[in-house]
Formats: structure tokens, sequence, C-alpha cells
């Protein structure tokens, strides 16, 4: 990943005019902007409304950023940001401003279903949602993305915690381990003493160290809705490295004062929650503090867009290569731009399907962190667009994609 | 009203599986881990063999064989069967003694355990009183002799083991009447032997470890002669006619002594050093036998040069002006001779050698005392194992071929039949011919007929000839040279010592329908063999193929390439090496397939794959799966220099423990297990103080090995467009990663000169990253694609190619279905995430109902990390049934298991040993064998009274309900006009 970006900044720098590829329902435009061009925010939006053949429609921007998260553009500041950004594609997303959606990334949406996986809220899919009851219109933070969240406050006993660690997306380690145990229990015959699982390190500058809802010497209770009792420390190193995408983690915190129902105790969580330098600490309470973007805009979605969390079955991001003329591997050409008139050959490669045709150089990037981040979707979309069968397995993505999927 | 359906059919669904699954452990194969103790019973003719686990296995004709397990993990230091009976009593570590016996239930006999008792000395005694050193098994099937270390003899009646106490034979009674003269009587030591009177059951002599030999009468309870030997007691032996008296003594010395009426005699009548002049070890055991003409045999364990023969594990057999000391390649745990005659009193036909690897029977009656091939107990671990491969129902014109190629290579053993036929082997033929392959670390690979009980050897390939190897071929061929003392004669297959680890053969995949053969090796050498009825002389060309395929910065630590010899190599009849491919670098081989309709073989290691095609010898493929930042895979193992410092320490502890004898083990074992409890509790104390840690990390692609390959596959289908299917290969690797290939083949009147191509079609990367362990396609009836070759054959219904095919991708966490050819995720099953179990092995298995001939289904069959075994639903992926197997800490045991195409499947329980199971109702190989009781010489005076049934514990305790299984026995044997066989039945049950 960070190869990819190493490489693509030059052509990004050089070149000055950006790509975009902008959606609104379910058509996409795509066209080249000038960096010098629209200088702001309004006549960005101006140039959208045309080019959608939308004069007068109130609508809200929004762009997709590196990490995969949709973020909104409501100024100029925002704008000049998202234009930055564009990697080497900036993609919009563009919505009614009067349709009822909701962001992805907030927690007290996906509490409704408990421990069901972050599903992708695109605009498209915003509708099927709408069946559900409105969620709250809560702002997001700019340019900061989830990567924990406590979940289920509601349902859980107030001893308990269940923590979600969001690992796309970030360079950061998860950071901890686990040790066996014994854990105290109550029983009818008295206090017995139970084999658990503990955490017993935090690495520093980890994921789990920068949330800092967990801590050293929590038992562990729960993994991805499963109760580990009776399971060996092995196997519940296996479900967690199994569910490590998304992790979401029941536990008996060691140190109770700081449970979430005690909002006024300030102890070490909180400081070690100041830490989190990435993103915020994402605990229940900072939902409520409003961001500068949601008091004047609020954006509709927060759109993952990384594969990994693009279907509510969570893991269905494989990425899958399909190509008659697949190049042999080669780690020279491993970080090849995933340039468009390229890719454009590719379908004549495959239509002739002769032997004689040498695989042309195709961006072969395998995403090296599980979240694939909008490059990898990006030219997922791209190679859509010309043809190549290469999707995506999630159901959302076909949908997005499916009437521009050409065959 | 849905409801109740929806119930209804789950619970139709479940009556269906139970008709299809069924989990049962059914036979063990090879050779039992440690044995301990061994026994004979001539009139069953059935043999016994303790382990240190505390099993004990019998052996009878091929197919005959029962297995108990004691309760108390402790070794079984001793088996004797009960005269003329279907008893045996075993003697534990633990000094506890049980009885056994061969019951029929429904026409087929069980081994249970039927009483145990441990002796009990007067209070405040220690416990060396009671502790049993010697057993004697009395002729007449009623007394149980006990000698203790405390050096009394106790009597307990069989088999309830009521102690007789007025009967016993105390210290003192004998020591009182020790003559005077005789050095040792202050302490006679423990009772080292007992053996009774040939030809007087009423005389038993008792040997004390001191030396002292009594000659005491039952009846009369006095001693009638006392024998004073001063050397340390080894073994004592009667001769057949009582006029002698053999004992073997601890400074390699046997002597001779004359039974007197009278105990006047106290002179040796001959005593002899063997091996003497120098000091020598013990004579163990000594056993002297006549024959009907001419001189006794006489044979020996032990008894060897200190100094220079100190090591060697040896029995001597003399007989007449021929004498051997066979030289076996581990320790002895005992031997005793068969006999010919219906009274089993004739000339020594076969000596039977238990050491600790194997069983070897020697063949005494044909020129040159060859050994006679064993159908059981077959060491499968003469070379440590490396990997096995099974092909379920062999077509006969193979089978024929490779036993007769097996054959030829037999011509040593004798031509003899097996000599221990003891029991019926009532199980039905089995209904096809099964192969098992076993890859050794010597570089050979052993076919075993796996179709029933017996794990028989069919034939034996060696790869090492097509390399040079270190070791001069004559090494092994060190016959003792003429005029050489002691006459050595090595026998016995087991050789754990590889010339060149590098030979060890990783994996094997055999065809069954071309007779073609693939094997890989720990350096990377890959060899292609074809089954030949004639001798050839050939070059193997070597093909080096370079996975690496440019790859900077690469370093390979490893081991270098085997060298290939240039000159022509003579190939015995059998799978000969026509092909070989040489990876560079030389790691092991970790995937391996042959397709031998297209003629072609993929091949695996841990830097990336290849397709050679072995008609045109020439390489179709190079895929390069290396992840340069993977430094373990760039690098190599260094395992070289660890394992040669490993193995220096086994040998040197293989040593120590062979020192230990196992007969004096005994003395100090209540010492020794504390010691043993105490340092486990230290152990685990310090296991809570520094609890292992695990690290909760995402899988990525920096981690080690990503690019190893882990499953190689062979499928004609719809790779590019849904109406033309093509051939194509797929990669399966560590980091989740799966490759396919379209292949192109040229027509068939041009497959010789025509390229065979590869092209790229799809690379899936799997989200989660996890190893991918399998790849199967399903056809459009959701069947996997059938074997290369089996169509052909008419031995499988061709595929559905109308169907949309799916492709099944099995990684070690997730069970996941795509489509074909746009592959899209379909369905999946979640196993890591769920339960945190893994899939270690896996194979597609088809299951036919028990109920009706016609139905059945194909399923996965899946061991997981955790020793569970699953079947899987195709094309569902849903969980079917699950059953516990083998222990989570036993990794290689579930390393090891090898699944066949029915549901049936083999693990190790030892280096020595497969476990067999079966997850299926309709395929079971299970001994089924029934024993009957022996006649009785003299029933009437034999036969024990049935009133005193109820003084024997477990007579009391058996329900009344066995009397109607003992009338439904009798009836049974009168239908089957085996009238004469009634009473044994009764007595047996009784």
């Amino acid at each position: 990943m960070s190869r990819q970006q190493h490489n693509r900044t030059p052509l990004k720098v050089t070149d000055t005019v950006v790509e975009v590829k902008s959606k609104f329902e379910a058509e996409y435009r795509r066209f080249a902007l000038k960096k010098n061009g629209p200088s702001g925010f309004r006549e960005f939006y101006h140039l959208l409304q045309t080019i959608h053949h939308i004069p007068g429609v109130d609508v809200l921007l929004g762009y997709a950023d590196i990490h995969g998260d949709l973020l909104p553009i409501n100024n100029d500041d925002n704008f000049h940001k998202a234009v930055k950004s564009a990697n080497p594609l900036l993609r919009i997303i563009i919505t009614k401003k009067d349709e009822p959606t909701v962001f992805g990334t907030n927690s007290l949406q996906r509490r409704k279903k408990g421990l069901g996986l972050t599903g992708l809220r695109t605009t498209s899919s915003g509708s099927t949602h709408s069946k559900n009851k409105p969620g709250l219109l809560i702002g997001l933070p700019q340019n900061f993305r989830q990567i924990s969240s406590i979940i289920d406050v509601d349902i859980l006993p107030e001893t308990h915690r269940r923590v979600r660690l969001h690992k796309h997306g970030t360079h950061k380690p998860l950071g901890f381990y686990i040790r066996d145990g014994l854990s105290m229990r109550v029983a009818p015959q008295g206090v017995e003493k139970v084999p658990g699982v503990f955490i017993s390190r935090l690495v520093r500058g980890g994921l789990a160290e920068s949330t800092g809802l967990l801590g050293v010497n929590d038992e562990i209770l729960e993994v991805n809705g499963i109760d580990v009792a009776g399971k060996s420390l092995d196997q519940v190193t296996d479900m967690m490295v199994a569910n490590s995408h998304n992790l979401i983690v029941t536990v008996k915190p060691a140190n109770q004062r700081n449970n979430v129902m005690h909002r006024g105790s300030k102890g070490s969580m909180a400081n070690s929650g100041s830490v989190g330098s990435g993103g915020s600490s994402g605990s229940a309470p900072s939902h409520d503090s409003p961001s500068p973007a949601s008091q004047s805009n609020p954006i509709t979605a927060s759109n993952s867009i990384a594969e990994g969390d693009s279907d509510d079955e969570d893991d269905d991001g494989d990425l899958i290569l399909e190509n008659d003329c697949l190049p042999p591997y080669d780690s020279q050409q491993f970080t090849n731009s995933n340039n468009t008139n390229l890719n454009r050959d590719s379908p004549r490669n495959r239509l002739h399907n002769s032997a004689v045709s040498r695989p042309l150089p195709q961006s072969v990037s395998l995403p090296n962190t599980i979240g694939a981040s909008l490059s990898d979707s990006s030219m997922m979309m791209m190679s859509n667009y010309n043809g190549n069968p290469a999707h995506s397995s999630s159901q959302e993505h076909m949908r997005e994609d499916s009437n521009l999927i050409t065959l | 009203m849905k409801r109740f359906r929806r119930h209804g059919h789950e619970s139709q669904r479940d009556r269906v599986k139970q008709e299809l699954f069924q989990f049962n452990k059914t036979v063990e194969h090879g050779f039992p881990h440690q044995p301990s103790a061994l026994s004979y019973s001539p009139t069953l003719q059935l043999l016994a063999i303790g382990t240190r686990s505390g099993a004990i296995k019998l052996f009878g004709a091929p197919g005959v064989e029962f297995m108990g397990l004691h309760d108390e993990n402790a070794a079984v230091t001793q088996v004797h069967f009960l005269p003329h009976q279907v008893e045996l009593v075993t003697l534990l570590d633990d000094n506890s003694l049980h009885m056994w016996t061969l019951r029929a239930h429904q026409g087929v006999s069980e081994l249970l355990e039927i009483g145990r008792f441990t002796l009990t000395g007067p209070p405040g005694a220690p416990p060396s009183v009671t502790r049993v050193t010697a057993v004697l098994a009395h002729s007449s099937g009623e007394l149980l002799l006990l000698g203790t270390e405390g050096g009394h003899v106790f009597i307990v009646e069989v088999p309830g083991f009521r102690e007789l106490e007025e009967r016993n034979i105390s210290l003192d009674q004998v020591a009182s009447r020790v003559p005077d003269s005789y050095i040792g009587r202050r302490n006679l030591e423990h009772v080292e032997a007992l053996q009774e009177n040939p030809v007087d059951p009423n005389q038993v002599i008792i040997g004390y470890g001191r030396g002292l030999m009594v000659i005491w009468d039952l009846d009369r309870q006095c001693a009638l002669q006392h024998i004073p030997a001063t050397q340390q007691l080894e073994s004592v032996w009667w001769t057949e006619d009582g006029h002698f008296i053999l004992s073997s003594h601890s400074d390699g010395s046997y002597c001779q002594w004359t039974v007197g009426r009278e105990d006047v005699n106290e002179e040796v009548e001959k005593s002899d050093i063997p091996y003497g002049h120098f000091p020598c070890k013990a004579i163990s055991k000594i056993v002297q036998l006549p024959t009907q003409e001419g001189p006794p045999f006489l044979m020996f364990s032990g008894g060897m040069p200190r100094a220079s023969y100190g090591d060697r594990h040896c029995i001597t057999v003399i007989h007449s002006k021929t004498h051997v000391a066979l030289d076996f390649t581990s320790r002895i745990i005992d031997f005793f001779a068969i006999r010919d005659g219906p009274q089993h009193t004739g000339d020594p036909s076969a000596l039977v050698v238990l050491v600790e690897e194997e069983l070897v029977v020697i063949d005494l009656q044909t020129e040159g005392w060859p050994v006679i091939q064993t159908p059981y107990l077959v060491p499968l671990h003469s070379s440590a194992i490396t990997c096995s491969h099974h092909v379920s129902t062999i077509p006969l014109k193979l089978w024929e071929r490779i036993i007769a190629a097996g054959d030829l290579q037999k011509t040593h053993y004798s031509k003899k039949q097996w000599p221990i036929t003891g029991g019926q082997n009532l199980a039905p033929d089995p209904p096809q011919r099964d192969l098992l392959l076993t890859g050794h670390e010597d570089g050979t690979v052993r076919f075993w007929d796996a179709s029933g009980v017996c794990l028989y050897p069919m034939y034996k390939l060696s790869t090492a000839g097509v390399f040079h190897t270190d070791a001069d071929p004559n090494d092994n061929m060190n016959q003792g040279s003429e005029g050489e003392w002691p006459p050595f004669r090595k026998v016995g297959c087991f050789d754990p010592y590889s010339d060149d680890p590098r030979l060890g053969i990783q994996k094997v995949h055999l065809c069954k329908y071309s007779g073609y053969l693939t094997v890989a090796g720990t350096a990377g050498q890959i060899l292609v063999l074809e089954l030949n009825d004639e001798a050839a002389e050939q070059t193997v060309e070597a093909k080096v193929v370079d996975l690496l395929q440019g790859q900077e910065g690469f370093r390979w630590k490893g081991h270098t390439r085997l060298d290939v010899r240039d000159e022509p190599v003579l190939f015995p009849p059998g799978f000969q090496p026509f092909s070989l491919v040489q990876c560079q670098p030389p790691a092991v081989v970790t995937a391996l397939n042959l397709h031998s309709e297209w003629k072609l073989v993929a091949f695996g290691t841990s830097h990336g794959f290849g397709l050679f095609d072995y008609q045109q010898k020439n390489t179709v493929l190079v895929k390069c799966t290396l992840n340069p930042s993977d430094q373990l895979a760039m690098e190599g193992p260094l395992s070289r220099v660890k394992s040669i410092k490993k193995s220096l320490r086994q040998s040197f502890r293989r040593i120590r423990r062979s020192r230990v004898s196992l007969r004096k083990h005994h003395v100090n074992n209540a010492a020794k297990l504390q010691e043993a409890n105490a340092r486990l509790e230290a152990e685990l104390a310090e296991m809570e103080l520094a609890p292992v840690q695990r690290k909760i990390e995402a899988r990525s692609s920096d981690d080690s090995f990503t690019g190893l390959v882990r499953t190689l596959y062979f499928a004609d289908t719809f790779l590019s467009d849904s109406s033309h299917n093509t051939p194509s290969l797929w990669a399966g690797t560590n980091g989740g990663g799966v490759f396919a290939y379209m292949l192109r083949l040229p027509p068939v009147e041009h497959r010789a000169d025509e390229a065979v191509t590869a092209q790229p079609a799809k690379e899936i990367q799997l989200m989660h990253r996890a190893p991918v362990v399998a790849i199967v396609v399903l056809d459009g009836h959701g069947s996997p694609l059938p074997e290369p070759l089996e169509v052909a054959h008419d031995l499988a219904r061709s595929p559905d190619m109308q169907g949309s095919h799916h492709l099944l991708v099995i990684s070690e966490e997730q069970f996941k279905v795509f489509t074909l050819p746009k592959v899209s995720a379909k369905m999946k099953l979640k196993l890591t995430a769920i339960d945190g179990s893994r899939v270690r092995r896996v194979g597609v298995a088809w299951f036919g109902s028990s109920r009706t001939e016609d139905y059945g289904e194909s399923g996965l069959v899946v061991l997981t990390n955790q020793g569970d075994l699953h079947v899987v639903s195709l094309p569902t992926v849903k969980m079917q049934v699950q059953y516990p197997c083998i222990r989570r800490e036993d990794v290689s045991g579930i390393a090891s298991c090898v699944f066949t195409k029915h549901g049936q499947g083999f693990y190790l329980i030892s280096p020595s040993e497969f476990e067999r199971f079966s997850l299926s109702t309709r395929y079971v190989v299970e001994p089924r064998c029934l024993v009957e009781a022996p006649l009785h010489r003299n029933s009437s005076s034999h036969h024990r009274p049935q009133a005193d049934g109820a003084s024997s514990a477990h007579r009391t305790l058996r329900p009344d309900s066995e009397d109607s299984e003992v009338l439904q026995e009798i009836q049974k044997s009168l239908e089957a006009d085996q009238t004469s066989f009634v009473e044994n039945n009764v007595s047996a049950v009784a």
C-alpha cells in the first residue's frame, strides 16, 4: 500500500489534471478537472450540477478519501483537501439533500445489529436502510476515521465492555497479547476459580493501546459474539486472528472504574484515550461532541469503500483478478500505475484471446492491508468500466457497479 | 403447519445423517509402540504383547487380533496365558494383576478384562514383600504362583484371584533349610524365576536372585532339592524330560543341573560361559528344546562380551554344529519357540523374537534359518514415516503387477507359512483393493495392502539409487566374515538411520489407472516413475527448474541439491524413474499433483510452483510466489546443523535408556514415580509463573512463508467462459492466494511434438489470508470432478458439464464456494472465526447410505487442529457431523492423518502404528474373529467346580442375562455341528 502511494505521488504532482468520477443516484460521470480549475467549493458544486444535469437540486457532496471513507465536501478547505487526495482518481458521491440517509460509522446505528458487521452504507443502499427507523444524523469529524468503538452498551452488564477494533485502513498493528489465567466467578457454592483468557500486554503505539479501551489483565469473555469459555488459548488466538479485520472483543476490564457508565470519572483510560492520535477514541460519549462539519452541513454517509467492509458478510473482500492475460508475476511490475489506457487494451486482449498477444503490464497490486484503500477500489471500478470482469464479491459493489459492467 | 413441516424435514435430515455417518476407531495397524512383555499360548496359538502404555494385544492367524487397554496407565511387565484356557494374566508396573478372557459374543470373540487383584501382605510389612517379580501360571489352570521381591511365593487361585494363604511358600520356610555351606544364605533376595516341572505338575523350581534354586513340592509343601548356584540368577529352564535344570546368570554363564531325588547332588553338571574369556553381559533368558532325532536346540539372549559387543542385541541359537548369534537392531524384549506336533511338543519349528521395534520370526526348519515375513506387526517405521498417500479401489491389473514386483523383493524370506494360526478370521473379504503408500526418511516409498485388517507390505521402492549419496552401498552388508566370533547374523528390518536426510520423501501421488507415480522429496527433487515388469538400465535425466525467476536479494542457506548419477542405473522390476525435476533453490516440496491423462506433473515449494510435461520432458510453467519481505523463506532452513545435534542427543539418550534394563525397572519404581510427579508439579508451578503469551495480529503479506505453495489441483472446467471447458491448473498458497492457469494441450496426435502452454487466468487473494489447504472444482451437480482417467475407465460418472461449475477453496479458516467462470463468492462456511479450530487435513469422500444401496453423498472430511473430525456437505458447505478423534496435543498424529475416498482414514498414534478410523456406515474395516476354547486333555479334572463361582468377585458381578447368551452360544454351536465345543464354550463363558 505504502509503495503504491509513493509511486503515485510523482504522477499526481506532475499532472495538472485530476480525474474525477462522480456519482449521482445510479449515474456516473467521468471528467477531468484542472488542479487550478474551480477555485472553490461553490464553483465545483455548480460544475457537478451541470455535469449531472441536476441544476437546482440541492445536493450534498462527498468524496472517498484514500482510506476508503466517505468524507464531506462542503467548503473550500475540504474541497482542496479532496482534490489533493485524488489518487489519481477523485471519487465524488452526490446525494440529494432531502434524502433520508444514515452514516455508517455511527456506532448508535450499528448497535441495532448488535454484533452485526460493519456495512457499507452507500447512498444507493440508504434507501433500503430507510425502511428501518431513521437514524440520528450525527456529523463526522472531518478527515478522521473511526478505529474503535464501544458497542452494545445498552445490552451488556455494566461490568463488561464490548470493543470493536477497526483494523482496515490503518497501518497500525492490532498490538496486543493474550494469556491464560484464572478468573473468579461467583458460583452457588461460593467464589470459584475458572480458567480464563486475559490480555497480557499492549504493544506501544498499537491499535489496542491507542484506543484506550483495552487494558492489561482485562478478561476476554467473547470474540465476535462467541463465548470463549472452555476454549484453549490457541483457539482464542485463532478466533481473534480470523476476525482481525473487524474484531469485536467483549472484556471484563480489570479496572472497573473506567466503565462507560461512569462518565464523570477520569481515570487512566481517559489519559490513554488521548494518546490515540490518529483517530477519535470513538467511545460512546465522543459521538455526542459535535464536529465543525456537522454543524454546518451534516453529510450523509461514511462509506467505507474498503472491500473488507463492503458487505454484511464481513470479509468477502477477496481480491479477484480475472484476466485472460495476467502477467507473469514480477515484482518490478508490482506497482505499475493503473493506467487507464493500458487497461483499455485488456478487453481487446480478452476478446481476441490469442496466445500470441503477450499480456500487458497491469497492476496486480494485491492489497497489503486488509482494508483495501480507495486506490484498490478505484482500480477495480476502472477495470469494471473497461469491461474486465474483475469485481469484488461484495454485493454492494455489485449493485453499485452493475450498470457499468459491459460484458 | 409450516413449522411442523420444517421440523419434520430436519428430523429427516438427521435420519439421513445417521444412515451416512458413524465414527469408529476400528483397528491399529503396525507395530505397537514400546512393547514390554510377550507371551504365547501353544494351545490357542495366540501371541500376546503388552506395552508400556498399558495396552495388551493378541494376534493369531492373519486378521485375528484383539486389543485391550488397562485402566491404569501403567506398563505391562508380564503377560501369561493360563495353560489350556482362553484366559491370560497381566502384571503391571503398579503391581496389579489383571485377568483377561476371550469371550464369544454374537459369534465374535471379544477381549475382556474380568478381574483384577493386588497382593496384600501382612499389616506393617514393607511393600517389597508383595512386589511381584515372577509369575507362574500353573498347568492346572487353577493356580497362579507369584514370586515377590521379598522372596516369598504367594499362591492364588484363578480366575477369581482367591489367595490360598495356607499354601504360600514363605522365605523363612526355604531359608531355614538352606545348607549352611551356601554362601548367600543370609540373603536369598527376590524370586527371580518360577518354573514348573514339565513331567510333574506338583514340582516347581523357585529361583532366587542371589542364585539359589529350590525344587518345591506343592502337595507336601516342602523343599525337595537345593541347587546352590553362586552367580546372580537371570533365568531358569526345566528341560522337557524333567531331568535337568538350566540356569543362566548375570556373568554371562549358564549351568546345567541334574534333578535328583535326594537332596544330595549339589555338583554343577556343566557350566559354560559361551562368549567367555573376557567379562560378558548377562544371559537374560535360556531355553532348551529337544528334537526327535539328534541334539537339542539351545537358545539364549545376551551373554555377549561386555567390552567388544556389549551394545549388540543378540539371541544365540545353537543346534548341533550350527551356532548363530542373531543380531537385532533394537533391544530384545522376549522370545519363545513354536513347536511342531498336535500337542506342540515336537521339534521347534520357529523362533519368535520380540524386540523393541519389531517382531522377527525365524524358520528353524529351513536351511540357513531364514526369516518368515510377518503378515502383521510390521514395523511401519523401519525408517521414519515422512508422508502417506492413500489410493482406493486399485484396478486388479495394477494390483497384480505391484504384487509381482514385490514378490521379487521378498526372495530372501522363508517360504514357510506363518506359524501363528490361532482363531478364525470371520471378517468378510474386503470389498475393494486399497493401497496405502508411505514415504520415508531414507528415500523409500512403501506400498501397503490396506484393504483389510492386516496392513501387509506389498512392495518397496527406493529412490536413493538415482542419486549419489555419501553412504557406500556395501556399508549395510556388513555380514560377518568367515570365522568371526561370535558368529553374528543381522536380522530384522528396523533401520532408523538415514544416509542422507535430503532423500526423505515428502509427497507421493499415484495414478492407479496408468501406473504412473510421482514422488517428491526434501531437496526439491521430483521423480516421475512408471511401472515396468522388467528390470531396466537407464539414465535418469535431471531438469533443474529455477523457481526464483530472477527474484532479487535471495540467499539460500539450506542444503544443496542432490547429486544425480550420470551413468545408467539398473532399476529392478517395479516403479522405475524416467524423469527428474530438481527445484532451485532445493527447498522441500510442499505440494505435488499428477495428471496422467495430460501427462503433467505440478509441484510447489516455499518459493513457487512449476508445471512439468513428463512426455516431452520440459517445463511448461514456472511461477515464483515468493514475497520479497519474507526473510525466512528466502534463506531456507538451517535445520541440518540443528538436526545433527538433536540426533546426537537422542542417540545418547537411547544408549542411556537401554542400559536401564526393564527387568530391573520395578525395583525402585515407586521412588521413580514420586520423583516424576514432583518434577511435573514443579513444571506446572513454573508454567503459572511465566504464562504463555499469544500475539493477536492480523495476517499480512509480510508474514513468513506466505508464498509457500500448499496445494495444486488439476481441473477440466470453465475457466474463461461458460461454454467451453478447458484444462486448468490451480495453486493455493500459505498467504491465502489462489492462482489459476489455463492449459492448452495439443491434440493427442501431436502431443509429443507440440508444446503444452499455460496462461495465467485468475488470481484470488483471500481477504483473510489464511493458508489455502485445498482446492476442489464441483461440477453442475455439485459433485467433485472425477480423478483423471476415472471416467475413461468407466469407474466414474462423467462430470456434468452442462450446469455451472463451482470453485471450492478451502483455507485453514474457511470453506468458500465461488462461481465459475466468473469468480464471485457464493457461499462460505467459517470455521476458525466460530470455534477457533483450524483445518489441518481435508479430503473428499463419498458416503454410502447404510439403509439403501443406491443413495450416497459426497462430502468433505476435515480434521482440525483440535483433533476433531468434521464432515462438511457438498456443494452446500454445511457442517454435518463432528467427532473428537485425536488429542489436540498430538500434533504429529494430526499431521499424519490421511483420508480414503470412502470415508475412512489413518493417522499415526506412535511412530510405528497407524490407527484406522471410519466415518462411514458402509465402509468399515474392523477385525471380526472367533477363538474357540481349546479341548482339555482331561477336561473333567480341570473343569472348575461351578459351585465356588460365587467366591470369585467377577462372577458375582455378572448379570443373569448372560446365561441366555450362553444358551444361545450352545445353540449356535449345535447348529454348526460342533458339538465337541459345547462344553468349551460353557467353560469359556463361565
